[in-house]
């Protein structure tokens, strides 16, 4: 990584903190910026897709299953705290006749809490993806595993009304750790602890991208049996990706809860999983900026279209999909080092350093063999 | 034992509509390397064209009779018309195709929604399919054997032409390996909307035959598509054979955990039983092995 | 790791089976450290699949024994851990990294977790070396998508190099290449064989000509002669099966 590209990431980076910490909050009233404030916590999640989708080439299609599990474990939390020593929840009086099952009793603890929503994410992302790693499970297959499990997690949620609310999920939260949500000025906060946590993620993955580990990690996507055969396991390099991604994911899920206000499983299925991807896309998967604007993006999308009319929305996100990946795989990213490399041939020297981006996405197994012996 | 019993039928009549999804996916899967989210989608239109086409019929026997054929060339037509406006781009390239084709159910939806309403739609059952029927002594619903039989003569029918026609030795060239396929002379481009065609009608008689067991939303397609995904993974990408299997044990499997437990804990365990399974056998039921690392 | 000369990979009844068809079958061979061995035979005479068998890609059963342990029982990414590379047939480098980072990947086997999060600071001296040695000093960081047929070989190669692989399986490594290329390669294996076991699958029979020291003929599975080029080309059963196929020049 030459010292310019450093540099143009940093500035990127100050520039980004620039709008959200400084522009935003003295641009946008406290609606907007509560709106602002649930975008990061979808951009979160997003840099992690950006990590696992767009850099390790696997489609992460159920990242609302992480999402989820950050988000509930929050949700516990506060319905706990709310309800005070001792107390149970308000809905669990309605519909379990005020019986708690024992797994919520550990939630009322914050320091618990916080080390669920980081750790939980981690056990769980750490079992499937090394079962699904190491037996080579790939592509789509992937994909499409990844799917089913967070439709079976949206689905048990709902199943379970006495001890997740069910389909209303969890909701009407009055503090977030002592302080009121319904004091602007701790709403405030919440939107800087959430642009904070998405800067914070961006840079993590500034340092990613460069370390050899970020290297390697490409190297598997493109070719993982030459990674294999350089003797490392690229199930363990994917593994990583995968985990980080789930953590982020969990991350943006807890903050998710006291910005807006309620988790469900709508909140977790397949459709808003997949429109986190829909924001990786229209960013630029494999760029370090591209994930998080791109959610950021359509996050703001769906509000100011479901705003003006309904429905709309969907054949949005739907058009989206066909145009960015069909016409323009790299996303905005790919678009904007298309203008600038276009610049750079009129009037800059030569030579810049130009990143190729391609679709990560089907790179298979190197050494095509011969017919005959494929299908001996 | 009754209730064993009643439970197998139950979940063999449930695989059955697993059945009519899943093939269209593998036969296109396997073929051009193309993941079609939209699939369920098709399903859907064929359930409002059973919708439909009682509301023109006014019968609700001489309907189904109607909408069986309709559903199916309207489930194919739509799939043809995928293939050739956006899925023809981008052939194996199975990720993106999996995306592009969730954006086009998206407006799918959204369109079923703007046309129908959101409100689900119920289709009148014909009399003859009411009631239950007895069958070695255990009183089996009408609608669910009937569905079961659909499907399987659905099966027959796309073997007896997988196998028996020159068009089905075609489409078996081209799955086996589509550069020899042309190079002796075979319009792999003509196969390939040909099995789209097939494939996409079979998920448009599936949706019509599940206007028999209840009614039609514009997320109908959506609550299979990823249940039809999991019958191919675990048959083998390709494999008619390996489909077959999996959709009737996955079927029957959830019907009795549905039983023992609740529906939703059935379908996480389903989930995981899937993924412990794969451990066993990665590609599939039946994959074709090769030294390849695919 | 072990004296010079008295390193060796031995292959002993080795036989892989995919669904009932037998690809490799019985194959015994003694592989010493210092030659440059060829593997040649006919289109699906197996030499591929023996290769995908010593490097953990197939499943196979015998033995194929290496610094005291079996090969065959362990997964592909240990194996290259015991020092056994190998490349494929077609070049397969990391197109949007650049030479030096396909290297340093390659060089990144020994390096402890720990050290995978921070960024590269300068190149290590085996890198240099390597490059070097493979003649790609200048195009160190350049994306290795642009290189040539024949410089992406030459890469591939290096990254063993970077890693020491002591037994390197070349498979078709001059597939393509042109003259000079050829020439090229075939000094460089010379180059770098005086202390590892080099085995290539080559069809090219004037590149094995050239550059052969040892010669095994493989058809339908089996070893069919073993030595020398001279006694290979003496050899009537080697003959009678070449002129049952179509070969590139036996001459």
């Amino acid at each position: 990584m030459s010292r310019r590209t450093t540099l143009l990431t940093a500035l990127g980076w100050l520039a980004l903190a620039a709008a959200l910490l400084g522009l935003a909050p003295a641009l946008l009233s406290d609606f907007r910026l509560g709106l602002l404030a649930k975008y990061c916590c979808y951009a979160i999640a997003a840099v992690g897709i950006g990590l696992a989708w767009g850099r390790g080439g696997m489609l992460v299609l159920g990242q609302g299953l992480y999402f989820g599990l950050g988000g509930y474990a929050m949700a516990m939390h506060l319905k706990l705290t709310d309800a005070g020593p001792g107390q149970v929840p308000d809905f669990m009086v309605l519909y379990a006749g005020g019986e708690m099952p024992v797994w919520w009793e550990p939630f009322r603890s914050p320091v618990v809490t916080l080390l669920a929503i980081l750790l939980l994410p981690v056990l769980v992302a750490t079992v499937l993806g090394a079962a699904i790693f190491k037996r080579r499970v790939k592509g789509a297959y992937f994909a499409i595993l990844s799917q089913a499990l967070t439709a079976a997690f949206a689905i048990l949620l709902i199943g379970q009304v006495k001890t997740t609310g069910g389909f209303n999920g969890l909701n009407n939260f009055q503090s977030f750790f002592g302080y009121s949500l319904y004091d602007p000025v701790n709403k405030r906060m919440l939107y800087f602890l959430a642009a904070g946590v998405l800067l914070a993620s961006v840079a993590l993955m500034a340092q990613l991208h460069r370390s050899r580990f970020g290297e390697l990690l490409v190297a598997t996507r493109d070719a993982e049996e030459r990674v294999r055969f350089l003797g490392h396991d690229p199930a363990n390099v994917k593994l990583v990706a995968y985990v980080l991604a789930a953590v982020l994911a969990s991350v943006g899920g807890a903050l998710f809860v006291p910005v807006v206000g309620i988790i469900s499983p709508e909140d977790v299925g397949v459709g808003a999983s997949i429109a986190l991807v829909a924001g990786v896309a229209l960013g630029g998967r494999a760029s370090l900026f591209g994930p998080a604007l791109g959610a950021l993006l359509v996050g703001y999308a769906e509000t100011s279209l479901s705003e003006s009319f309904p429905g709309s929305w969907s054949y949005f996100q739907g058009g989206l999909f066909v145009v960015v990946v069909l016409l323009l795989p790299g996303g905005l990213a790919q678009a904007l080092s298309a203008l600038a490399s276009v610049r750079h041939r009129v009037g800059g020297p030569p030579g810049g350093r130009r990143r190729r981006e391609r679709p990560a996405s089907d790179r298979t197994r190197p050494g095509p063999t011969t017919p005959q012996e494929v299908t001996a | 034992m009754e209730v064993f019993v009643s439970q197998v039928f139950t979940g063999l009549s449930a695989g059955a509509v697993l059945l009519l999804i899943a093939v269209g996916l593998t036969l296109t899967f396997g073929q051009m390397g193309v993941i079609n989210m939209a699939h369920g989608e098709f399903l859907m239109a064929g359930a409002y064209t059973a919708y439909v086409v009682n509301l023109v019929v006014g019968d609700a026997g001489l309907g189904l009779l109607v909408a069986l054929p309709v559903g199916f060339l309207v489930g194919g037509l739509l799939g043809v018309v995928l293939e050739a406006s956006v899925i023809r781009w981008m052939y194996h390239r199975p990720l993106d195709t999996l995306l592009v084709t969730y954006g086009v159910g998206l407006v799918l939806q959204q369109v079923a929604r703007d046309v129908f309403g959101a409100p689900a739609k119920d289709v009148p059952s014909p009399s003859w399919l009411s009631g239950s029927v007895p069958v070695l002594g255990y009183d089996f619903p009408m609608a669910r054997l009937f569905l079961l039989l659909l499907s399987v003569a659905c099966l027959l029918a796309v073997l007896a032409l997988l196998r028996r026609t020159a068009l089905g030795r075609q489409v078996r060239a081209t799955v086996e390996n589509r550069d020899l396929a042309e190079t002796v002379g075979i319009s792999t481009r003509r196969t390939d909307r040909i099995t789209f065609f097939l494939g996409s009608g079979l998920a448009g008689i599936a949706g019509v035959a599940l206007t028999l067991l209840g009614s039609t939303g514009p997320t109908i397609g959506a609550s299979y598509i990823v249940e039809a995904f999991l019958v191919v993974v675990v048959g083998g990408i390709g494999q008619l054979k390996g489909t077959v299997i999996a959709a009737f044990s996955i079927g029957v499997l959830q019907a009795f955990l549905e039983y023992a437990t609740s529906g939703s804990i059935a379908k996480v365990v389903v989930f995981l039983a899937i993924v412990v399974f794969l451990q066993v056998r990665p590609q599939g039921i039946f994959a074709v092995r090769t030294r390849s690392l695919a | 790791m072990s004296v010079p000369g008295r390193d060796y990979l031995e292959v002993r009844g080795i036989r892989v089976e995919f669904d009932g068809f037998v690809a490799v079958d019985g194959v015994d061979l003694t592989l010493l450290q210092g030659q440059v061995h060829f593997l040649i035979g006919p289109n699906g005479a197996g030499k591929t699949t023996l290769v995908d068998a010593l490097t953990g890609l197939v499943r196979a059963t015998g033995l194929a024994s290496y610094d005291n342990q079996n090969l065959l029982d362990r997964p592909s990414h240990a194996i290259v851990r015991l020092g056994i590379g190998r490349t494929f047939q077609t070049a397969t480098v990391f197109e949007e990294l650049t030479v030096l980072q396909n290297l340093d990947i390659a060089g990144g086997v020994h390096r402890r977790a720990r050290s995978l999060l921070r960024r590269r600071r300068g190149v290590p001296e085996r890198v240099h070396e390597t490059l070097a040695t493979i003649g790609l000093t200048e195009q160190a960081d350049r994306p290795a998508g642009v290189l040539s047929h024949g410089q992406k070989q030459w890469l591939e190669i290096g990254m063993l190099l970077v890693q020491d692989a002591r037994v390197m399986l070349l498979d078709e490594p001059v597939a393509g290449m042109s003259a000079e290329e050829r020439r090229e390669t075939g000094e460089l294996l010379h180059r770098i064989g005086q202390e590892r076991t080099i085995v290539v699958i080559e069809h090219d029979m004037d590149f094995v000509r050239d550059f052969a020291d040892v010669v095994t003929v493989m058809s339908a599975g089996r070893v069919l002669a073993h030595g020398t080029v001279e006694e290979i080309r003496a050899d009537p059963e080697v003959q009678r099966v070449y002129l049952g196929h179509t070969v590139e020049g036996v001459a």
